[in-house]
């Protein structure tokens, strides 16, 4: 589904963050990004989120050079990925079920269409009580999970979340590890940027591990 | 997914009956309806578009009056009869009167009197004056058709003529300056009216750019869920057209009310000293039906103008993120 060759990434006349990447997510696999901070697990993912272009190396995404997809098809392909940001990046004037909704209004789907499914993921997140509720109430637990749901919420086809765990407590983190092996076993692809090893230790899945930019893949 | 989540339902999940006692609220727009910001750009479009309204008000009276001025002394002719030991003056004045009336385009005659005459030379020569004693010329005041005005060398030519003593005065040295003067006021004022609107549409633009950098996060987070840029635009523009048709009207209604009020004002008062004053400094406060349609329309440039800056903004901002997707170098290097 995603493939990188030779991938290297740098800003402006600095040092590569990212070298010569050369690496594929199959479809409906799973897989933990991890490293030390600073190794480039947010660039990476920026990368595979389509919203940085490397500076050299070739990335096909869905079968497509993204390097020659015009600018306006990206919203399309964004479409088909859902992402989860460290810094959650909700809407402060939204409720949390409007933010979870929010990809699906986008795609101008009228709100009785999605209103149960959005409902239903909530509680499945345990937000099911806080739909109501503006993201600066929230605390960091819940934002994490509101986000989560908003990545969620129109199954995509590569879902990338970067420290999905960082702000919940164990049992919360292995109940949204949980829904992401849920979602894996249904046909998505998973990518989790984490630095949390015990996270990692709970399931048998693919290593990707970033070092000083460079990536070895453990299977 | 939802038959995965129906069998994996987690234990903490509250009990049906509880969750469907909460209600979602009406859905709420993309774009937050109302903040400090957007309330400070409706103030910034009402009073810009009340000083475009009040400057277009204002020019369209001193045209009006210039145009007023050049067409009163254009509208009368003088002729003028120089005393002469042989001549009857008040017969040479009744014959200048019927030979200008027997010209096509001549509407009326006045003879300016001795009582008249003597009036007019008071602030020289003082009161009680006895014509008699003096060689004053004598005055004859010929109202035209403006627009279909007399052939002048005609009846100079006639005149002459006719009277020798008499000379024909076409007020054209007045006319002349008088137009040149109407035509300088106009072109002060429309240079007026061109400052405050280029005053006005960049105030707009800097205004409506000033609060939307303050949402640029939601543009970035509405691109990363995938909506298209037109999606994008769409919701801002909705919201700066609400802003800008508000601020807009508040500015053209409070100057349509200001200059229909002074109108009212000046009709109410008429005859009286101050009324009289006012009109022979500004003319007559009435912008007429062609004024208040400038208003309507300056409204609706202020609220396009600030509408289409939005469209230009979200659209400018989303090909700066993706500038940033293709050239990485563009933010700094603390993103691993």
């Amino acid at each position: 589904m995603i493939h990188f060759e030779n991938v290297g990434l740098r800003y402006g006349m600095g040092p590569e963050i990212l070298r010569d990447l050369t690496f594929d997510i199959p479809r409906k696999s799973f897989q933990f990004l991890t490293g030390p901070s600073g190794a480039g697990k947010t660039t990476l993912l920026r990368l595979l989120f389509l919203s940085l272009q490397p500076t050299r190396g070739l990335i096909r995404m869905f079968d497509r050079n993204i390097s020659s997809i015009p600018r306006d098809e990206f919203p399309m392909l964004r479409r088909r990925i859902g992402i989860v940001f460290q810094d959650f990046q909700l809407l402060d004037h939204l409720t949390t079920y409007e933010n979870v909704a929010l990809p699906l209004r986008v795609r101008g789907k009228d709100e009785t269409s999605y209103r149960a499914d959005v409902l239903e993921l909530l509680g499945w997140v345990g937000l099911g009580e806080r739909i109501n509720v503006l993201p600066p109430v929230l605390s960091g637990g819940e934002k994490q999970r509101a986000a989560i749901a908003r990545a969620l919420i129109d199954r995509p086809e590569i879902l990338l979340a970067d420290e999905p765990t960082g702000n919940v407590d164990p049992p919360m983190a292995r109940r949204l590890l949980s829904l992401f092996l849920e979602l894996n076993r249904l046909g998505t692809a998973v990518v989790i940027a984490t630095h949390d090893l015990s996270l990692m230790d709970q399931v048998e899945a693919r290593r990707m591990i970033l070092s000083q930019g460079r990536l070895d893949i453990y299977e | 997914m939802s038959d995965a989540r129906a069998t994996d339902r987690p234990p903490q999940d509250a009990p049906p009956e509880r969750k469907s006692a909460l209600r979602v609220r009406p859905t709420a727009p993309i774009v937050p309806p109302g903040n400090v910001s957007g309330n400070a750009l409706m103030l910034v479009i009402a009073i810009m578009a009340f000083l475009a309204c009040l400057t277009l008000g204002a020019v369209s009276m001193v045209r009006a009056t210039a145009q007023s001025w050049q067409s009163e002394i254009s509208r009368e002719i003088t002729i003028q009869i120089k005393p002469d030991e042989k001549l009857d003056m008040e017969k040479a004045l009744a014959d200048a009167r019927d030979l200008a009336l027997a010209f096509e385009g001549t509407t009326d005659g006045t003879i300016v009197d001795k009582t008249a005459t003597a009036r007019l030379l008071e602030p020289w020569l003082g009161e009680g004056l006895v014509l008699d004693d003096l060689p004053v010329p004598r005055l004859v005041i010929i109202t035209i058709d403006e627009q279909n005005p007399p052939d002048f060398a005609a009846m100079r030519k006639a005149l002459t003529e006719t009277i020798p003593q008499a000379y024909l005065d076409d007020h054209r040295t007045w006319v002349d300056r008088l137009v040149a003067m109407a035509h300088t006021t106009a072109l002060i004022g429309t240079g007026v009216l061109v400052l405050v609107f280029s005053a006005m549409v960049l105030t707009v633009i800097f205004a409506t750019r000033g609060t939307l950098s303050g949402n640029r996060h939601i543009v970035e987070v509405l691109h990363f869920v995938g909506a298209e840029a037109g999606f994008v635009a769409s919701e801002f523009q909705k919201h700066f057209l609400k802003i800008s048709l508000k601020g807009a009207g508040a500015g053209g209604l409070l100057a349509a009310t200001c200059f229909a009020v002074a109108g009212v004002w000046q009709s109410r008062s008429l005859a009286t000293p101050e009324s009289d004053q006012a009109t022979a400094m500004f003319g007559s406060f009435s912008i007429g039906f062609s004024g208040y349609l400038g208003i309507a329309a300056v409204m609706i440039i202020v609220a396009l103008l600030t509408t289409l800056t939005a469209r230009f903004t979200v659209m400018r901002t989303i090909y700066e993120i993706d500038l940033i997707r293709s050239d990485p170098a563009r933010i700094d290097g603390n993103q691993a």
